[in-house]
């Protein structure tokens, strides 16, 4: 579909919903194109192909409210679903916070291209792609006796979509990635230790095409010998594309829905200083080719670059309209776009020097955080620093705490950002962290 | 495309999505009750044997060995509550066929939204890609297959209007605020799921299932002395609307009270290796993790599991038995058939403590040269299928609860968890409890809550030292995930013992 047929059919759609009974709605249209090929023992293993379309439409009927999507997008059938959805509305009860955002709020146009999107998506030849597969599998294939398996795969997948709404909103997005994943796995002992790696970018261009099957073998083959160790306190790195798993609960705890649903331990918190003054961070929609980069969120609202924790303090918590009402609080967002660190000095061989005696986590395994108290108990892997250097690597012990408490104890906020990411996390050294292993 | 993770997510329900009281959108079965035949999935699907045997030779058309169809329509609707009214409904309408060609352990996958003849056969020539020997396939005669009937209905969800199923989440809101004063917060849901399947593929096999599915369910939000707990309480079924009573409603409602009121005088275990005893049901995500995903046959296969060279060995005691079941009646991990079209079996993963058989698929069962059990599972029309769970349990073993605990000086007993991971290659296994009790001298003492416990699969397996004979299924709405793809799954355990794994805690 182009983006005029996706526009028509949105107009389309909200316009039968407001004649048969709605009186507020939003539609948005989005489709995507997206191949995958994986390579095992020098063939294709997998080849797969998708192209997909969907619909959704949010009602507002009488005070009450629901919200539909189909991959059937025949008018006939759009028709009978919408007067259907309508209907069904009707037997909810009322709910007085559910409107459209306010208009002002809305984009209404002229932000600059965020490039998100490679224009030349189609023109890349498909053998090529198919030979970027190869290519990383041949980084590893044949290259390490304790191999036992290796596959590697290219991907790509374009996104486009279209949203209105019946108070003025118009506007459209698209995004492109392309990415090779590697995954190896070798013999150590009994284990067969799995490494994997991952390259991605907007731009095909920049994909960096090399590496990744070098990367994952080395990841994998280090990981020969894993062991617990004793159970202690002590610091704790983690490595930056693994910090996400612990920095998920504290964003979590900044949403609307789970505030006002008290299940945060941030509520009433605006303006305090709720973890250590070495954590800076800054919500920025606005980075050109970033990840997670955008010019109106899910609801049509304009993005604003926002500060979210300065030097600790709680500065922003991320509320879309319908909790905004609830908690009679202005909107901001209900979603992060992309997350900035302020970083420090070191690189993260910097930081492993730093540490006499500490554990270097690079994977979580399994594992929850308590959303209304921030106790949280992870399985992880990695390796054992003694004296500023990593000298043996560690895998089925837990660590656990509270997510407070370990944000308030930060030594050390790396430099190495992981830009593969919306979420552009570095390398954090945390002071003390418990342990459990032997 | 994180591969080497395999999820196990209890999902929370309120976010999922589902909705109405949509009846199916195809004009030809507008509210007509599709009737148990290959004719009426023909039917419904609006395509012949024909069109179907013309896109099967499009799929064969370069040299591939083996292609099927899978057909897929399904209707998913829910209704939740919040702050005391049922007032958001969501609905999901997925239609369309998977294609996949298959050149020996090489796929072609590829799918298509629109049924037509030339959209199917755009998606045939693109699987028919991963074979590159052009050849003429001779299509081979209809075999039409009865599916078999694990789950038959009586009221149909896309019968049942919102206005039927209001009451029952509004019940659960006021059950539990009348239930305990320190309740302060409630949601509450219903969803139900509604799936047309027609599978055809090159060896001729004609077949069908209607999958029925619906979960009910709520979050408990307390609160005393400004300490704020949240549990949660749910069942899911392969069940029709008559599955919907007060009973099941209050044991939703009572689970949840209970579940959240003991984490008010909960605390951490020391951290450390310790006996961790497993309560009887919900524990079998013990068995998910540490051998169901390791057991699956595309790991072992390609060599990359822990369990790879363990086939007819010894790997347990002599009294365990494990079982992967897809034959368990209204159970959520049962299939009528897999979505590659075979029968589906009770499968003996581990019988009298040997490694029996692996969880296969296709693939892996030609690859093994074995059956295939029944396995071959995919999340829509729009993946391809991969061995997965359906129910895994352990059967009942000679000892008793009291005997179990009685041997235990300092661990702890847990019987509530949210979620579970798995490394397959390195057998690290973990899950995450939600609440459980100290073990001090053979009794419980101290409540425990959000604790990760992570152990090693084969040797848990073989540090199962005790089996009660309390065995019981585990009906909470089980999700497995696995390659980006969510399956329904169940699972089941008696009371056992487990000679020590690490526990999460405090070293103070």
């Amino acid at each position: 579909m182009t983006k005029e047929e996706k526009y028509n059919l949105a107009k389309w759609a909200m316009n039968h919903a407001l004649e048969n009974g709605a009186q507020q709605v939003s539609v948005t249209i989005a489709n995507s194109v997206s191949s995958s090929v994986e390579v095992r023992e020098q063939k294709i293993d997998k080849l797969e192909q998708a192209i997909q379309s969907g619909l959704s439409i949010r009602l507002f009927v009488d005070g009450r409210y629901s919200a539909h999507s189909t991959s059937r997008l025949k008018k006939e059938e759009l028709a009978h679903f919408i007067e259907e959805a309508i209907a069904g509305t009707r037997f909810l009860s009322e709910d007085e916070f559910r409107t459209l955002p306010d208009p002002e709020l809305y984009y209404k146009g002229g932000g600059e291209n965020l490039e998100l999107l490679d224009t030349d998506f189609e023109k890349i030849d498909p053998q090529e792609k198919i030979k970027l597969a190869f290519d990383a599998e041949s980084e590893v294939f044949g290259k390490d006796e304790r191999l036992i398996s290796v596959s590697a795969s290219y991907y790509d997948s374009k996104n486009e979509r279209v949203m209105v709404t019946s108070n003025g909103f118009e506007g459209d997005s698209a995004n492109s990635v392309f990415g090779i994943y590697t995954s190896v796995s070798v013999k150590g002992g009994d284990a067969r230790p799995e490494g994997g790696w991952n390259e991605s970018a907007i731009q095909y261009a920049n994909l960096k095409k090399e590496g990744a099957g070098s990367i994952a073998l080395e990841k994998a083959l280090s990981k020969i010998g894993q062991q617990k160790i004793k159970s202690g306190t002590m610091p704790m790195i983690v490595e930056n594309r693994q910090v996400g798993r612990l920095f998920g609960p504290l964003i979590n705890a900044l949403s609307g829905a789970e505030i006002q649903q008290k299940n945060s331990f941030l509520i009433d918190k605006l303006n305090e200083k709720v973890v250590s003054e070495k954590l800076t961070l800054t919500d920025d929609p606005f980075i050109l080719g970033g990840r997670g980069s955008r010019l109106f969120d899910g609801e049509g609202l304009a993005t604003q670059k926002r500060t979210i924790f300065d030097k600790g303090v709680l500065k922003t918590y991320y509320i879309d309209t319908y909790y905004g009402k609830k908690l009679e609080m202005a909107p901001t967002s209900g979603s992060t776009t992309n997350l900035v660190f302020e970083t420090g000095d070191k690189d993260l061989q910097g930081l492993i020097a730093s540490v006499e005696k500490g554990i270097f986590v690079t994977g979580f395994n399994g594992g929850n955080s308590n959303g209304t108290s921030g106790d949280f108990s992870y399985g992880i892997e990695g390796f054992l620093i003694e004296n500023g250097k990593i000298t043996k690597p560690v895998a089925e012990m837990n660590i656990t705490g509270n997510m407070l408490q370990l944000w308030s104890g930060i030594g050390e906020i790396g430099k190495d950002v992981n830009l593969n990411s919306s979420w552009r996390t570095p390398s954090i050294l945390f002071e003390q962290v418990d342990f459990s292993g032997l | 495309m994180n591969v080497d993770r395999r999820s196990f997510i209890k999902t929370s329900g309120m976010f999922a999505a589902g909705g109405v009281m949509l009846p199916t959108f195809l004009q030809s079965c507008h509210n007509e009750q599709i009737s148990a035949n290959v004719k009426s999935y023909l039917d419904h699907f609006e395509v012949s044997a024909e069109m179907l045997q013309k896109v099967i030779a499009a799929a064969m058309s370069k040299g591939g060995h083996y292609a099927d169809l899978y057909f897929e329509h399904k209707i998913t609707n829910s209704i939740s509550l919040e702050d005391g009214k049922v007032n958001r409904a969501y609905s999901n309408v997925d239609f369309g066929v998977g294609i996949r060609v298959l050149k020996g352990d090489q796929t072609g996958f590829a799918y298509s939204e629109n049924i037509s003849m030339e959209d199917m056969l755009k998606a045939a020539k693109l699987a028919a890609n991963i074979a590159d020997q052009p050849t003429d396939f001779t299509p081979v005669g209809i075999n039409e297959k009865a599916p078999a009937d694990f789950y038959r209905i009586s009221k149909q969800w896309t019968d049942i209007t919102i206005q039927d199923k209001v009451p029952f989440v509004q019940k659960i809101n006021d059950k539990v605020f009348s239930l305990d004063e320190k309740v302060s917060k409630v949601n509450a849901f219903l969803g139900d799921e509604t799936s047309y399947v027609l599978f055809y593929n090159s060896e001729g096999r004609l077949t069908y299932d209607y999958r029925p599915m619906m979960r009910l369910g709520a979050v408990c939000v307390m609160e005393k002395d400004g300490q704020i707990e949240n549990s949660y309480a749910a069942r899911s079924f392969r069940s029709g609307f008559e599955v919907m009573t007060d009973q099941l409603v209050d044991e939703i409602a009572n689970e949840a009270i209970e579940k959240t009121n003991i984490l008010f005088e909960a605390g951490k275990p020391k951290a450390g290796e310790m006996p961790v005893v497993l309560g009887a049901g919900g524990s079998g995500i013990l068995l998910h993790e540490a051998i169901g995903h390791t057991f699956e046959a595309d790991f072992n296969r390609k060599g990359t599991s822990i369990f790879s060279d363990k086939f007819g060995k010894k790997v347990a005691e002599n009294f365990i038995n494990i079982i992967d079941d897809g034959t368990l009646p209204y159970d959520r991990g049962a299939i009528n058939i897999d979505d590659e079209g075979n029968d589906v079996q009770k499968t003996y993963l581990v019988k009298d403590g040997i490694l029996n058989s692996y969880i296969h698929d296709r693939i892996s069962a030609q690859y093994y040269g074995v059956e295939p059990t029944g396995n071959g599972r995919r999340e829509s029309f729009r993946h391809m299928p991969l061995p997965r769970m359906r129910s895994t349990y352990m059967e009942n073993g000679p000892h008793t609860v009291d005997d179990i605990l009685s041997q235990v000086d300092y661990g702890v007993y847990v019987d509530n968890f949210s979620n579970g991971e798995v490394k397959i290659g390195a057998g690290d296994f973990t899950f995450f409890v939600k609440s459980g009790y100290i073990i001090e001298k053979g009794k419980l003492t101290r409540p425990i809550k959000d604790i990760n416990i992570v152990g090693n699969g084969p040797q848990a397996l073989a540090d199962i030292t005790m089996a009660a004979n309390d065995y019981k299924n585990d009906s909470g709405t089980w999700t497995c995930g696995k390659d980006g793809q969510s399956v329904p799954v169940t699972l089941g355990l008696p009371t056992v013992l487990v000679k020590k794994m690490t526990v999460g805690g405090t070293n103070a």
